[in-house]
């Protein structure tokens, strides 16, 4: 336990100091500011956010905004995890820790839990700091902040699990290009997915389905979305949600949580077993 | 430390074949051999870096595939680098932890200091020079009071002095008792430090043994004139090398005697070189004669 403990400390030391967070903070920075002044804007335009109109607008943009930071988060960590195993055997650093008596499964659980908690620190951070300025600006406040927070998370943590994995059997570079690659392709499909739904084409609607049980990532973002926007839209402008990439009609299930960790668990699993096998 | 039938492959070649052998507690073994001999694949497969097809490991007392038989065992890779964002003192103290060992901060600032580091404990390990991260390699491996010393090429980057700090080092190992494995190409270095030898040749344990065994008996090289045949009785089991004879001899006070006596039988005696083939020639015999099979 002390030795996966003495990884996660490690691993988030080593996220501190090299200049990953530095261009994290600056992108993030760069998008709260440009989010902050959108906001001032929508507020000046509708003079205020009395009708559900402009608070349909204010969760689309809130959602969008958000897409943006969960990019980040989910890029920054992908691009965390990817180099972590594959470039330190690359590079030799791993030899020297492995060598000590440790597991290579509490190593791989140590770097695991650095990075889950530099993403959610990066999330519930930049997250709660967006939503401030969403309430500064227009006085939305989501209906459940927490969860949509917690998802978002969730989303990162889910997209750097595989990049654990991939890193501990494909190089470094290929491993975070691969991880962000599959990201996007479901966020595609999860949209072209909802588009389906929309147009009432069922076996187009199942593209977004099958990959979201394949990643977890989309489904959890959609899951998100729904917590930031006022349950009251929905019943008002259903037709705007059809298809909609930045508004979520459905609403996650507890089936779909439970999948989503258990798929987790599995890639870290896997990822655990393919490091033990491997050759340094 | 004892390794047995240690086997791996490598797609299609095969790195090591059936290597046998061990380090006792006190020991200095060099581990030697050409390039590409198996050297580091066979430390690689003690350490459980590198999965052996088969063979078996026991490292102080304890199985191989148990991580905590790596508890008192210090290791310096051949090609390694150290997290270049953490500072001198950093790598240690995580070494230590890993390690499961409780050495106090001035032990561990101590060891920095045995090789010459002392004065950049604070400064970041990616600014470091090639030699200056090999010394730091030499803090790792020796920071957690190790039992077994397993070191791969110790001094490749080495100035001449700090290969001097390393032999000093192995030397003082030794009389604390703690068992040292070494690869190195440096035979002077091997040869004045260890007291046994391993050569692997593709993969393959060529020879093993003492020095004393490895090098075998002394020999005497002898420049003659007028050799008579009851001198050459005298030289009975001599090689014929050029124009010299060269003399396989058990014990080098036996020469005085050998000298007289070809002198009362008349011969001329033109030089008398007592000799002892190095490890160098011994080891490229060893090889060569790999190549010739
Ligand atoms: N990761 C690997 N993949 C494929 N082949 C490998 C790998 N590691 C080693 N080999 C092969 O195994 C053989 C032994 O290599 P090894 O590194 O053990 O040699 P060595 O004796 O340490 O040589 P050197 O003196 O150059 O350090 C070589 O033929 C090498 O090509
Ligand atoms: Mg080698």
């Amino acid at each position: 336990m002390t030795i996966v403990l003495t990884i996660a400390g490690l691993t988030l030391r080593e996220a501190v100091r090299r200049k990953v967070l530095r261009s994290l903070a600056v992108l993030t920075v760069l998008l709260l500011s440009l989010s902050a002044w959108g906001f001032s804007r929508i507020d000046a335009e509708f003079g205020g956010l009395t009708s559900g109109e402009s608070k349909l607008i204010a969760a689309m943009v809130l959602n969008l905004v958000m897409f943006g930071l969960s990019l980040i988060a989910a890029l920054g960590t992908a691009f965390l995890a990817g180099p972590t195993v594959s470039g330190e055997a690359e590079s030799g650093i791993a030899l020297a820790v492995l060598a000590r008596p440790v597991r290579r499964t509490a190593v791989l659980l140590g770097k695991w839990l650095g990075l889950v908690v530099f993403g959610t620190g990066f999330v519930a951070v930049a997250g709660t700091a967006q939503l401030l300025i969403v309430k500064l600006t227009t006085g939305y406040w989501p209906p459940d902040p927490v969860a949509g927070l917690a998802l978002l998370a969730g989303q990162a943590v889910a997209l750097l699990t595989l990049g654990l994995l991939l890193s501990t059997v494909i190089s470094p570079m290929a491993s975070g290009i691969v991880a962000v690659g599959l990201f996007g392709a479901t966020w595609i499909a999860g949209v072209v997915g909802g588009l389906g739904g929309a147009l009432g084409n069922a076996s187009v609607e199942r593209i977004g389905t099958v990959s979201q049980v394949l990643l977890p990532t989309d489904g959890l973002w959609r899951g998100a979305m729904r917590s930031f926007q006022d349950p009251s839209l929905l019943s008002q402008f259903s037709e705007a949600f059809e298809g909609h990439p930045f508004l979520s009609a459905a609403p996650l299930t507890g089936t779909y949580l439970i999948w989503a960790v258990a798929w987790t668990a599995l890639v870290l699993a896997l990822a655990g077993l393919a490091f033990q096998r491997r050759d340094l | 430390m004892w390794a047995s039938g240690l086997r791996k492959r490598y797609r299609r070649r095969q790195a090591v074949d059936d290597v046998t052998f061990t380090v006792a507690r006190g020991e200095v073994v060099g581990l030697l051999g050409p390039n590409g001999a198996g050297k580091t694949t066979v430390i690689k497969m003690l350490l459980g870096l590198v999965r052996p097809d088969a063979g078996e490991i026991m490292l102080l007392g304890r199985h191989g595939t148990d991580p905590a038989s790596r508890a008192r065992i210090g290791y310096l890779p051949e090609l390694f680098r150290y997290q270049p964002w953490l500072t001198a003192d950093e790598v240690l103290r995580l070494h230590t932890r890993l390690a499961g060992a409780a050495v106090p901060a001035a032990e561990q600032r101590a060891c920095l200091g045995l090789v010459g580091l002392a004065d950049r404990a604070g400064d970041r390990v990616g600014g470091f020079s090639k030699g200056m991260q090999q010394r730091l390699g030499l803090a790792v491996a020796l920071v957690a009071r190790p039992e077994l010393v397993v070191l791969d090429e110790p001094t490749s980057a080495l100035d001449p002095i700090g290969r001097a700090d390393v032999r000093d080092l192995l030397l003082s190992l030794r009389e604390r008792q703690v068992a040292v494995l070494l690869n190195s190409h440096l035979i002077g270095e091997v040869e004045r430090v260890c007291d046994r030898v391993v050569i692997l040749d593709h993969g393959r344990v060529a020879a093993s043994g003492t020095l004393a065994e490895l090098l075998g008996q002394r020999e005497l090289r002898l420049r003659l004139e007028g050799v008579t045949p009851e001198a050459e009785a005298l030289l009975d089991g001599a090689a014929r090398d050029g124009d010299a004879f060269v003399l396989p001899i058990r014990d080098p006070d036996d020469v005085p005697e050998i000298v007289a006596g070809l002198v009362k039988l008349g011969v001329r005696v033109h030089a008398v070189e007592p000799g002892r083939i190095t490890l160098e020639e011994r080891l490229l015999e060893v090889i060569r004669a790999g190549e010739d099979r």
